[in-house]
């Protein structure tokens, strides 16, 4: 932590400065190193609460925010080469995430049906 | 009688035992004229390749025939274009033999129709195989084609009729592989090289195959052609491997080529090669043994007779079981490449005769008795290949395919009548029944001229080669003559036991248990106990009436017959000293004269090789060989007409006398059992296999190979995996903690190298 929120500060200061400045560089340093934190974040948040969490719709929401911030970072990295593929790639997530999203919560319900709990601790006998 | 002597064709001794290069000097010193220049190479003749169509036409008719089943005809045009497609096959097999004249030609005559195969590795000679679509042409190819194509012509004549109750699906399947035996045989005659007779070699046992079991629904008919299919398949391994060995050691399989190596070996008197070279006689024999039916593999011969009897005489009576004699006479020098090679075909063949003819004595089967006459006269023929007389062997398989065909299509016109009456003592007087007069005097010609009575065709023939084996005095053969006459007054016995018990005696005949005139002789099995009245009600004359044959039957019974006087022709004219035997001319123009010394001499009319012929009872070798053959005929037919003629019931008495006898009982059960021959086979060979196969190795498949190693080895995984269970506790978070974890691991890795520099 203690590195993350320097950095974070710059970032931000670079994101006021670029606010304030008319013409920005689009491989500035700064804006790559602030979305790439926000991503870090994202994602370490998704998996802290994957890995807390019990109710499978949580856990299902925390994967997504997983995805996002692997999509932040796609865009991200797009950004810093000047490259179309990374939004293009999120255009894809984002539609395969939709789909995804329909049959997991379809797929949750079913297993609600089941065992009348969202618990995932109750479906453990699959482990054989 | 005196001059007999002088008149009878001469044929010595080809091959006594100090070699070969001795008698090629000795021609070479007669001048045999026609002999000589055929050894010399082939000359290609594209302008005849119109010749090709002789094998084309019954490939044609074939996939007719069998489109016809597709398209569900039912009539007889199968029969038709079958027998158009046949008739024209022979017509240019004549026209071949007219402008191409073998016997005034230069030499044998190559035909290139098409390239086949062709793999060639390097430039040496060796180092390529070559097998084109060609024909080689010389007499003997146009000596066999002539009848082959003749007969088959007859015979789909003769089935059209006979077969008239399958019109439809089946009528359509049996002209079909009657088509594809056609072109299958040509192709093994007319063939240029090894590959394409070994192509026709299969193509023929195909058809056969599929002849004998045309009757699928009866489970002997399908056992029969299984075992003739298996028996031959021991001996074509045989056919295979020699030609691998020919091809292994003379670079080609090219007859042209091959002959023109062999009579540069027989000339220098060199054999090169290592003794590999000394074995390629001995399997192209075993090939031969399976396809004609001689020890030990005789036995299919006799269970073919389940197929339709037009189909016994064509080809298990007179062509494609004469193609182990084919080969043998085309090959003939390859056969002097081990010295002795021709007499164990010679011992092979004198035993076939004699054994089939013991068996035959005592079958009660028309067709089964002249199934194994036809093994026992495929025997002499073998002994005449044996004793060095291709001619006299090729001669004899001419005039058998004629009266053997005549014998088995009479007896078909009989089982046609009768509902698949075969049993001899079942029908009697068929001479007086109406409209069978043609079946029984055709059936006598044939009875007469298997007998080999005087100036039949078959006298010419049998007595040329029984000559030569008795005027021979090298290894035995002089023992195989009189066991071959031997064998000539059993052959007259129980050709003429079974035309004194059919056609003799007083009219009486019970029907066959075939509602519909099929073939049907699945009912030897109660042949054995001498009962003749099982099959019941049916056992007069009053509820059955006999279904005479019509014109097709009795038209092609006719020209057999005169077929089978004229293919006498030949050996008349000689005997009467009017000109050369038009036979020995046909096969002198061939390959089967090289290395066979004074094949010609009756052509050149010198017979100066009589100074050492080997006197026979004290008379010269002609006169006592006639006067012997004469009474074994003779001889024979009179035992014949005492025991089923003038006193039938005396048979039964000597039988009964002869099994109560505890001395020589065993005899007759033995010959009406066929040696136990098929029994023999099964203990040597198919039990073990079965016991061997069906337990031993059965056990060795499940406790070791399934049990030990295959389910060994699927058990490694499963151990691992219960090593590694505990791990996984079914929580869901667990899982991604481990994979986190892992992540985590491999990511500190990668720090760490960084950190070191190494990336």
């Amino acid at each position: 932590m203690t590195t993350v929120l320097p950095s974070l500060a710059s970032g931000l200061a670079s994101v006021a400065l670029a606010a304030s400045d008319a013409v920005v560089s689009p491989a500035d340093p700064r804006l790559v190193q602030v979305a790439l934190v926000i991503s870090v974040l994202l994602f370490v948040i998704g998996l802290i609460g994957f890995l807390t969490r019990r109710n499978m719709i949580m856990m299902f929401l925390c994967t997504e925010l997983m995805l996002q911030a692997a999509c932040i970072a796609f865009v991200t990295f797009g950004r810093m080469h000047m490259n179309a593929s990374g939004q293009v790639f999120v255009i894809f997530i984002l539609t395969v995430a939709a789909a995804e999203a329909a049959l997991a919560l379809g797929l949750v319900v079913l297993l609600y049906r089941k065992r009348e709990t969202l618990s995932s601790e109750a479906w453990a006998e699959l482990k054989e | 009688m005196t001059h007999l002597a002088t008149l009878f064709p001469s044929l010595p001794s080809a091959l006594a035992g100090d070699g070969d290069a001795h008698g090629t000097a000795h021609r070479a010193a007669e001048g045999a004229a026609a002999a000589a220049t055929w050894i010399g190479g082939a000359t290609a003749h594209p302008e005849y390749s119109w010749a090709g169509w002789i094998l084309l036409l019954p490939l044609l008719s074939a996939v007719f025939c069998f489109l016809c089943g597709a398209f569900r005809v039912k009539n007889k045009l199968p029969a038709l274009v079958t027998i158009a497609a046949l008739g024209s096959a022979f017509g240019l097999v004549l026209t071949l033999y007219l402008k191409y004249d073998p016997t005034h030609a230069s030499g044998p005559m190559t035909v290139h129709l098409f390239d086949w195969i062709r793999v060639v590795w390097g430039e040496k000679p060796g180092q390529s195989f070559v097998a084109d679509w060609s024909l080689y042409i010389d007499g003997l190819t146009l000596f066999w084609m002539l009848f082959v194509t003749g007969l088959g012509t007859l015979i789909a004549i003769f089935a059209s009729e006979y077969m008239e109750s399958d019109v439809g699906g089946n009528y359509c399947r049996f002209f079909g592989a009657v088509g594809i035996f056609l072109f299958a045989m040509g192709s093994l005659v007319m063939g240029g090289n090894l590959a394409l007779l070994y192509l026709g070699w299969e193509g023929v046992g195909v058809a056969s195959y599929l002849l004998i079991g045309y009757y699928y629904g009866k489970p002997t008919a399908v056992a029969a052609a299984k075992k003739a299919f298996v028996m031959n398949r021991v001996g074509d391994l045989g056919l295979l491997v020699g030609i691998y060995l020919t091809w292994r050691h003379f670079g080609s399989i090219d007859y042209a080529t091959i002959f023109k190596a062999c009579s540069e070996t027989i000339a220098n008197g060199s054999h090169g090669g290592d003794w590999t070279k000394g074995l390629i006689p001995y399997f192209l024999m075993l090939g031969a043994f399976g396809k004609s039916a001689q020890i030990p593999l005789f036995t299919w011969l006799p269970d073919a007779m389940e197929g339709p009897t037009p189909v016994s005489a064509l080809i298990h009576a007179a062509t494609m079981v004469t193609a182990g004699v084919y080969l043998i006479a085309r090959l003939y020098p390859l056969f002097l490449l081990h010295p002795h090679a021709l007499h164990t075909v010679a011992w092979i063949g004198g035993l076939t005769a004699f054994l089939a003819a013991t068996i035959g004595m005592m079958q009660y089967d028309m067709k089964r008795v002249f199934a194994y006459s036809t093994v026992s006269q495929l025997g002499y023929m073998f002994l005449g290949l044996g004793v060095g007389t291709t001619f006299g062997a090729c001669y004899h398989v001419f005039t058998h395919a004629f009266f053997k065909a005549l014998l088995f299509l009479a007896s078909g016109a009989v089982m046609h009548g009768f509902a698949g009456q075969l049993d001899i003592r079942k029908i009697s007087g068929l001479r007086n029944v109406p409209g069978f007069k043609i079946v029984a005097w055709t059936m006598l010609i044939g009875c007469l001229w298997l007998s080999a009575l005087p100036f039949t065709a078959a006298f010419f023939s049998k007595d040329t080669i029984l000559l030569v084996a008795m005027t021979d005095e090298s290894h035995g053969n002089r023992i195989l003559a009189w066991l071959g006459l031997l064998t000539a007054l059993m052959t007259a016995y129980y050709t003429f036991r079974v035309w004194f018990r059919v056609c003799g005696g007083e009219t009486a005949y019970q029907p066959g248990d075939e509602a519909h005139g099929h073939d049907d002789h699945g009912h030897d099995a109660d042949h054995g106990h001498g009962h003749g009245h099982s099959h019941g009600h049916a056992a007069d004359a009053h509820g059955f009436h006999p279904h005479a044959p019509r014109f097709a039957i009795n038209g092609v019974l006719l020209l057999l017959a005169v077929g089978a006087i004229l293919a006498g022709l030949p050996g008349l004219i000689e005997f009467l000293k009017m000109g050369p035997n038009w036979a020995a001319e046909m096969i002198a123009a061939s390959s089967a004269t090289i290395g066979v010394p004074n094949l010609t001499e009756g052509l050149a009319g010198g017979h100066a090789e009589h100074a050492h012929h080997a006197t026979v009872l004290g008379m010269d070798g002609h006169t006592a060989m006639f006067l012997l053959s004469t009474v074994a005929g003779f001889g024979g037919i009179a035992i014949a007409a005492y025991y089923h003629l003038v006193r039938r019931r005396a048979a039964e008495t000597l039988k009964q006398a002869l099994l109560a006898n505890p001395l020589i009982g065993w005899l007759p059960r033995a010959l009406e059992n066929k040696w136990y021959v098929d029994e023999l086979y099964d203990a040597l060979f198919r039990y073990p296999i079965v016991v061997f196969g069906g337990h031993v190795l059965a056990w060795i498949d499940r406790y070791i190979l399934d049990g030990g190693i295959i389910n060994g080895i699927a058990r490694i995984p499963a151990w691992i995996g219960r090593l590694f269970q505990p791990l996984y506790n079914g929580l869901l978070q667990g899982y991604a903690i481990t994979m986190v974890g892992g992540i985590g691991l491999i990511l500190a890795w990668i720090v760490y190298v960084w950190m070191k520099g190494g990336i």
